[in-house]
C-alpha cells in the first residue's frame, strides 16, 4: 500500500516540473489544539486541469483550502504558486468559494459581484462588464438587480460562483461548489468551471459527491484524517488503486465463474457477472472458458468508479 | 509508468500559462493598496446605509427633534400679554407693544381678567391685576427702568447652562452608541454570512476595519452636522439666536473631540463584533463597551456643576469629548486645556485603535463560537 502510494505521488512530482503554473502544497501541517487536522499535506494543482479534492467529513479539505487562501495559517510547510510563495498580492489573483456560503443578504446580486471584482483590483468598468457576462453565463442575468436574500438557495449558489469568478482568477479554490445545486445548475457550473480550466486556470474543488467528481476532474486528491492518501491523474490512480474489473454476459448461468482461477467475483446475477482479476491473472483465459461453455453476449472491461478508488485508499 | 504519464503532461506544458481572464482583463487590474481597499469598503458601507430605511427615518427623526427643540420654545412662550385698561392708562402700554383692550372702567377691567379674556388689567393706582402669574412685560411697561451695566455680559442664562451640557453629552452618547453598534453589526454580518473569508482572501483585514471605521465616522459626523445645521437654523428662525455666539467655540471644539472620541469607541465596537458570530451574541460582549460610554455620560450630566470633577472628566479619554467642550462653554478652561485633552484623547484613541485592530484581526476569521479577547489577542492568524 505505502509503496504504491509513493509511486503515484512521486511519479506525478517528477513529471510536472516542466509546468510552471502549479499550485503546490508542500508538507503542510496544521493543528487545532491537540487535534492534528493536517499532516504533511503535499499535492499539486496544475493550471488547465480540474483537480477534485475528495475526503470524508472532517478529513481536512476545508482546512487545506482555507490555508491556500491565507484565511488560516499553516503550522508548517509551504504553499507556492508558479514557484513563488503565496502572499496577499498573489492571492488576489485567486478565486475562492468558501464552504459556508455567504454574500451580503441585503445587497443586489450585481452590486456585490461588482464590489468583489473591485476589491480584487478591477476597475469599475471592467468589474461591471465581467459581472454582466458572468450573470448571463450562470443564468442570473434577469435577477441581477434583486437582493441576494430574495433568491432561492440554488440561485444564491450561482451568485456565489459568479462572485468567485468575477476577477478572472488564475487559481480557483471551490469548497463543495455543487452541494445544494439541482442537476441543471450542476451542469451550468460544471460548464463554467471547465471553460475556466480550458482557459488556463488551475481549479481545485472539493466534493463529497463522488459521481460529480468522477465526471469532472482530471486530477484527483484523496484525503483522510488529514493525510493525503492519493494524488495524481485520475486514470493513473484508477489503474494504480483498483484491480482490473470485467463484465461478462453469457447465454445461461455464469455461476461457474466462482471456481474459475484468478477470478474474484464481485456480482453475479444469473447470466451476468462482474468480476475482478486477482493480481497477476489475465482476462483471456476467462473469455476462453466462457466461450467453451457457450455463446458470449458481452465481455468488456469496466472502469471502476471513484467510490471504489476512494474506498481502497482510505481503508 | 512515468513514460506513459509524461506524454499528456508534456502536452499540457504547452498550454498558455496566462491567467484565465486573459491579458486584456489583466491590464485592467492593478494591485489594490490597503488605502484603495479601505476606500472601497467604506464606500460600500455608506452606500448600504444610505439605503437603509431605519437609518433614514432615525436621521429624519433627529432633524425633527432638533428643529422642534429650537423653534418651538420661543413660539410656545407666546406673544406679548393682552391687557385690559381704561383709555387714559392705555398709552404707555401700547407704546410697550402690548395688546390693549380698552374697557370703560376698573370693574370691567377686573372682570375681563377674571373671565380669562385678558392676561392682565391695569387699574387706577396704578395697580396691575392678574390671575396667578405676574405679567412681567406689563409691569415693565409701567416702571422706570434703572440703567443696567452688565459686568460679565457673557454669563449664561441658567436654562442654557443646564441644557447645553446635556445636549452635548447626549449627542456624543447616542451617536457613538448607535453608530458603534452598527459597526459591530456590520462586522458580524460579514462573519455570519462567511463572506469575510472571501474578503480576507482578497484584501488585508486591516483595510476592512479601516473602511468600516471611516464609514461609521463619516455617517455619524454627517448626521451630527445635519442636526447642528438644523438646530442653528432653528435658533435663528425661532429667535434664540442670542445663544449662538456663546455656543460657537464650544461647537467648534466639540467637533474634533467628537471625531477622535468616536474613533476610540468605534474601535471597541469593531473588536466586540469580531468576537462573536451571531447578531444575538453581541449584547454579551458589548456590555463593557456600553458601560465605558455610559458611565462618563452620566458623570458629566450629574457632576456638570462640580468644577473639580469636571476638570478631571475633561481629561479622561472617555468623558473628554463631552466634558471639555462643556468647560469651554461655561468659560472655565483656558485655551491650552482643550489642546492637552485632545492630545491625550488622540493617544488613547490611537492605542485603542491598535488594540482593537489586533483583536479584530485575531478574531475575524474564527467563525465557530465566541472568541475570548485573550485568544484573539494572541492569535496572529491572518497570514497576510
Amino acid at each position: 500500500m505505502s509503496v504504491r502510494r509513493r509511486t503515484a505521488v512521486g511519479g506525478r512530482r517528477t513529471s510536472v516540473t516542466a509546468v510552471t503554473s502549479v499550485l503546490r502544497l508542500d508538507g503542510v501541517d496544521r493543528s487545532f489544539g491537540d487535534r492534528q487536522a493536517l499532516k504533511n499535506v503535499s499535492f499539486d494543482v496544475v493550471a488547465g486541469r480540474m483537480t477534485g479534492f475528495v475526503g470524508g467529513n472532517g478529513a481536512g479539505k476545508t482546512t487545506t483550502m482555507r490555508i491556500i487562501l491565507g484565511v488560516l495559517a499553516a503550522d508548517a510547510g509551504r504553499v507556492t504558486w508558479q514557484g513563488a510563495p503565496l502572499n496577499p498580492q498573489v492571492r488576489r489573483r485567486f478565486g475562492y468559494m468558501p464552504e459556508e456560503r455567504g454574500l451580503y443578504p441585503k445587497m443586489s446580486v450585481r452590486e456585490q459581484v461588482v464590489y468583489l471584482g473591485r476589491l480584487h483590483g478591477m476597475t469599475a468598468a471592467a468589474a461591471s462588464r465581467a459581472t454582466e457576462a458572468l450573470l448571463e453565463r450562470v443564468g442570473l442575468a434577469e435577477r441581477g438587480g434583486d437582493l441576494l436574500e430574495t433568491l432561492s438557495l440554488g440561485n444564491q449558489q450561482r451568485a456565489q460562483i459568479a462572485a468567485a469568478l468575477v476577477h478572472g482568477p488564475e487559481v480557483l479554490v471551490l469548497d463543495e461548489p455543487f452541494s445544494g445545486l439541482d442537476p441543471l445548475a450542476v451542469d451550468t457550473v460544471v460548464g463554467v468551471l471547465r471553460e475556466r480550466a480550458a482557459a488556463g486556470a488551475a481549479v481545485l474543488f472539493s466534493s463529497h459527491q463522488l459521481d460529480v467528481v468522477e465526471r469532472l476532474c482530471d486530477d484527483l486528491v484523496i484525503i483522510a484524517d488529514g493525510v493525503i492518501r492519493a494524488a495524481g491523474d485520475r486514470e493513473q490512480l484508477r489503474r494504480t488503486y483498483t484491480s482490473p474489473r470485467f463484465e461478462l454476459v453469457v447465454e445461461s448461468d455464469a455461476g461457474w465463474l466462482r471456481d474459475q482461477p484468478g477470478v474474484l467475483l464481485v456480482d453475479l446475477d444469473g447470466a451476468r457477472a462482474v468480476f475482478d482479476l486477482a493480481p497477476g491473472a489475465d482476462e483471456q483465459p476467462v473469455l476462453h472458458a466462457a466461450l467453451a461453455r457457450g455463446p458470449v453476449r458481452a465481455f468488456r472491461p469496466l472502469a471502476p468508479s471513484l467510490t471504489e478508488i476512494f474506498r481502497e485508499v482510505t481503508q | 509508468m512515468n513514460t506513459v504519464q509524461s506524454e499528456p503532461r508534456g502536452a499540457r506544458a504547452a498550454l498558455p500559462t496566462v491567467p484565465a481572464a486573459g491579458p486584456q482583463a489583466e491590464a485592467e487590474k492593478g494591485p489594490v493598496t490597503t488605502v484603495q481597499a479601505a476606500r472601497l469598503v467604506a464606500a460600500r458601507e455608506i452606500r448600504v446605509k444610505l439605503r437603509d430605511k431605519t437609518f433614514l427615518f432615525s436621521t429624519l427623526l433627529f432633524l425633527l427633534i432638533a428643529a422642534a427643540a429650537t423653534v418651538l420654545p420661543p413660539l410656545l412662550s407666546g406673544g406679548p400679554s393682552t391687557v385690559a385698561a381704561t383709555e387714559q392708562s392705555a398709552g404707555p402700554l401700547r407704546a410697550a407693544g402690548l395688546e390693549v383692550r380698552t374697557v370703560p372702567d376698573d370693574r370691567a377691567a377686573e372682570q375681563a381678567v377674571r373671565d380669562d379674556e385678558v392676561d392682565a388689567a391695569v387699574v387706577s393706582g396704578p395697580a396691575v391685576l392678574a390671575l396667578d402669574e405676574v405679567p412681567d412685560d406689563v409691569v415693565a411697561a409701567l416702571s422706570t427702568r434703572p440703567q443696567v451695566r452688565l459686568l460679565n455680559p457673557d454669563a449664561l442664562n441658567p436654562v442654557a447652562a443646564f441644557l447645553v451640557p446635556f445636549v452635548f453629552a447626549f449627542i456624543f452618547y447616542i451617536t457613538s452608541q448607535v453608530f458603534g453598534v452598527q459597526i459591530a453589526q456590520s462586522v458580524i454580518e460579514e462573519k455570519q454570512t462567511r463572506i469575510v473569508e472571501i474578503l480576507a482572501a482578497a484584501v488585508p483585514v486591516r483595510a476592512l476595519l479601516a473602511g468600516k471605521m471611516v464609514a461609521g465616522t463619516v455617517l455619524a459626523l454627517g448626521q451630527i452636522v445635519l442636526v447642528a445645521l438644523v438646530a442653528v437654523a432653528g435658533m435663528v428662525f425661532g429667535d434664540g439666536g442670542g445663544l449662538l455666539p456663546l455656543l460657537g467655540p464650544a461647537i467648534g471644539w466639540f467637533v474634533p473631540f467628537f471625531l477622535v472620541g468616536f474613533v476610540l469607541v468605534a474601535a471597541m465596537w469593531a473588536a466586540a463584533g469580531a468576537l462573536v458570530n451571531r447578531q444575538e451574541d453581541l449584547t454579551g460582549v458589548s456590555t463593557p463597551v456600553q458601560l465605558v460610554v455610559m458611565l462618563p455620560f452620566f458623570a458629566v450630566i450629574f457632576l456638570n456643576d462640580n468644577a473639580t470633577a469636571m476638570r478631571i472628566l475633561s481629561y479622561l479619554p472617555f468623558s473628554a469629548p463631552t466634558a471639555m467642550p462643556l468647560r469651554l462653554f461655561t468659560g472655565d478652561a483656558p485655551v491650552w486645556e482643550p489642546v492637552v485633552a485632545l492630545l491625550l484623547l488622540l493617544v488613547a484613541a490611537g492605542a485603542f485603535l491598535l488594540a482593537g485592530a489586533r483583536v479584530y484581526e485575531g478574531a475575524l476569521l474564527r467563525t465557530n463560537g465566541r472568541i475570548s479577547i485573550r485568544t484573539a489577542w494572541r492569535t496572529r492568524e491572518s497570514v497576510s
